[in-house]
């Protein structure tokens, strides 16, 4: 197995990928959107509890490749408790990520994505649950697609 | 025009753009149906009319203003008897199958299509042939009705059809062979129903034309369409067929020159079929090259072609269905050159993520098929798809990387 694919599917991946964490629909949402990837067919919901300006709960569903749910997965895990302005902060760290293979700047399991950068065509499988996410937490309960965004 | 290889033995050669390395293997190219390669007799042409006979056709006086007129006409001319066509009025060209059905909607569906009447599609189209349907359904009031899939085996449920096609139906339009699935569709029969409900047919045979002998008199269709580069042929030009008597009565779909016979300020006439439909420069470079493609195919025989293609895909279906949690669509005997399948626990994006890393070139997701792969419970399959340079040891190499997959995933 080449380097580039052993980044691209690290064990943290792997295992977000086989045990899904937040998985389903959450019935105490008060936000939520969808993302698609039309050339693809990946989706992703992603269900946001906010109490004032925190996320207190979120989860996501969805069906699309490893990646894609890998990201939602431990997307899920990140953005739970942050405020909004953290959430931005946060999204903005991981597209340096999976963009430009950038480090993040504290030890984070995000970094299990800079992989993704060698594979461009797989950057938007990363980024779609984030991309929902986003629209939910701006009330914007409209569906995201990663295709009309520069990733 | 270049010698025309002849040797199944040799075939490799004349597509150079096999023997290559990706991500340290040997390339093996089983992306067909999305496009084929050009074997060297097609990129030489291109070379050789560019090199020597380039200009504008038509109307021109001069010495290769002629050439290229006799070879964008010989083209056509090549195109008709490779599909059997009664004359070269029948065959217009175009960008490729997109261009062509969205032509025959427009034309002849908006000359046609009143409130009250029908399209039938069927379940397996490719957006191609379905949504320039829905385009020309929602501007006349048309309505669209669908020929059901049977489920995974892929094949039409005809048990229906008449129930289906009734005289309501002013179009019928059903592809070939599936880009999906891999179904064979009976395309004669099809048509010989489209008929007696008084229904023109439109055949996309984008998948069917570069893989078997395809005459549109055998099939009896009113419509055929297909594309170049799925054919051996150059990307940027295909093909409409239609029966002279259908052309000579639509209206143009796009104007400007070399379509007309008289132009006023304020009206003007217009040529008959082909020049009608031929509005502006056509694609006469393209066209020329697409000839010698059909020279290719016809050297080799495209009931060889069907042949080799059939027996290859079978052969995969055959191997694959032996690995742990594949589901395999289409039909498990006669299929078209090529072979769809899911993973039910590794996605198809992934599968296609590594088989590249093997070489391999596979193609990932609905395949412009949303609906069908709806209906079918399924957001991506994988597709491997056959050509005439494919070799059994390819589809050797296609199952061991499969199976390299699958135990990666398993942990």
């Amino acid at each position: 197995m080449s380097a580039d694919l052993s980044d691209l599917y690290q064990q943290v991946i792997l295992d977000h990928n086989r045990r899904p964490r937040n998985r389903g629909k959450l019935p105490t949402a008060n936000r939520s959107a969808h993302g698609d990837n039309p050339s693809c067919g990946d989706q992703c919901d992603v269900f946001l509890r906010l109490d004032g300006d925190r996320i207190a709960e979120i989860s996501f569903d969805g069906s699309g490749c490893a990646i894609s749910q890998a990201s939602a997965s431990l997307m899920t895990t990140q953005l739970k408790g942050k405020t909004a302005a953290e959430a931005e902060k946060l999204y903005a760290d991981f597209h340096e990520i999976v963009a430009n293979g950038k480090e993040p700047e504290e030890i984070s399991d995000l970094a299990a994505f800079a992989g993704v950068h060698a594979f461009p065509a797989r950057i938007k499988c990363a980024t779609l649950s984030w991309h929902a996410a986003l629209n939910a937490l701006h009330g914007e309960p409209v569906a995201a697609t990663t295709e009309s965004h520069t990733d | 025009m270049s010698a025309i290889p002849t040797s199944w033995e040799r075939i490799r050669e004349e597509f150079p753009i096999l023997d290559q390395q990706v991500n340290g293997h040997p390339l093996v190219y089983l992306d067909n149906a999305a496009t084929t390669q050009r074997p060297r007799s097609v990129v030489a042409e291109l070379d050789r009319f560019y090199a020597r006979d380039n200009s504008n056709v038509h109307r021109g006086l001069h010495a290769l203003s002629m050439r290229a007129t006799d070879a964008y006409e010989g083209a056509r001319a090549r195109l008709t008897r490779f599909i059997g066509a009664a004359a070269a009025e029948e065959v217009i060209f175009t960008r490729g199958t997109t261009e062509s059905i969205n032509l025959v909607a427009a034309s002849f569906g908006g000359a046609n299509l009143r409130r009250g009447d029908v399209i039938l599609l069927t379940e397996m189209e490719h957006h191609s042939n379905l949504v320039p349907w829905q385009m020309i359904a929602q501007r006349t009031g048309a309505t669209l009705r669908y020929v059901p899939v049977t489920g995974d085996e892929g094949l039409l449920d005809l048990s229906d059809i008449d129930r289906l096609l009734t005289p309501e139906v002013k179009i019928f339009a059903f592809t070939h062979v599936s880009n999906t699935l891999g179904t064979v569709n009976p395309a004669a029969d099809l048509c010989a129903r489209a008929r007696r409900v008084g229904a023109v047919s439109v055949v996309d045979a984008a998948q069917s034309i570069g893989h078997m002998p395809v005459d549109v008199g055998a099939i009896g269709c009113d419509f055929m369409a297909f594309s170049g580069h799925k054919m051996a042929g150059p990307t940027g030009i295909g093909v409409l067929y239609g029966r002279r008597a259908l052309l000579d009565a639509m209206p143009p779909w796009q104007g400007g020159g070399g379509m007309i016979s008289a132009v006023d300020f304020f009206e003007s006439r217009w040529k008959p079929s082909p020049e009608r439909f031929e509005a502006g420069t056509p694609n006469f470079g393209d066209a020329a090259a697409l000839g010698t493609a059909c020279d290719f195919l016809d050297a080799l025989g495209r009931e060889r072609v069907r042949e080799h293609d059939g027996a290859l895909a079978r052969e995969a279906y055959e191997r694959l269905a032996e690995l742990p949690g594949i589901r395999l669509l289409g039909p498990a005997g006669e299929r078209g050159g090529l072979v769809s399948f899911a993973f039910k626990d590794v996605h198809a994006h992934d599968v296609v993520t590594f088989a590249d890393e093997d070489g391999i070139a596979l193609r990932g997701g609905h395949h412009c098929n949303q609906p069908l792969m709806k209906k079918l419970g399924l957001a991506s399959t994988v597709r491997a798809s056959f050509y005439v340079y494919n070799e059994r040891r390819e589809i050797d190499a296609l199952v061991a990387s499969m199976r390299r997959t699958l135990r990666f995933f398993a942990g």
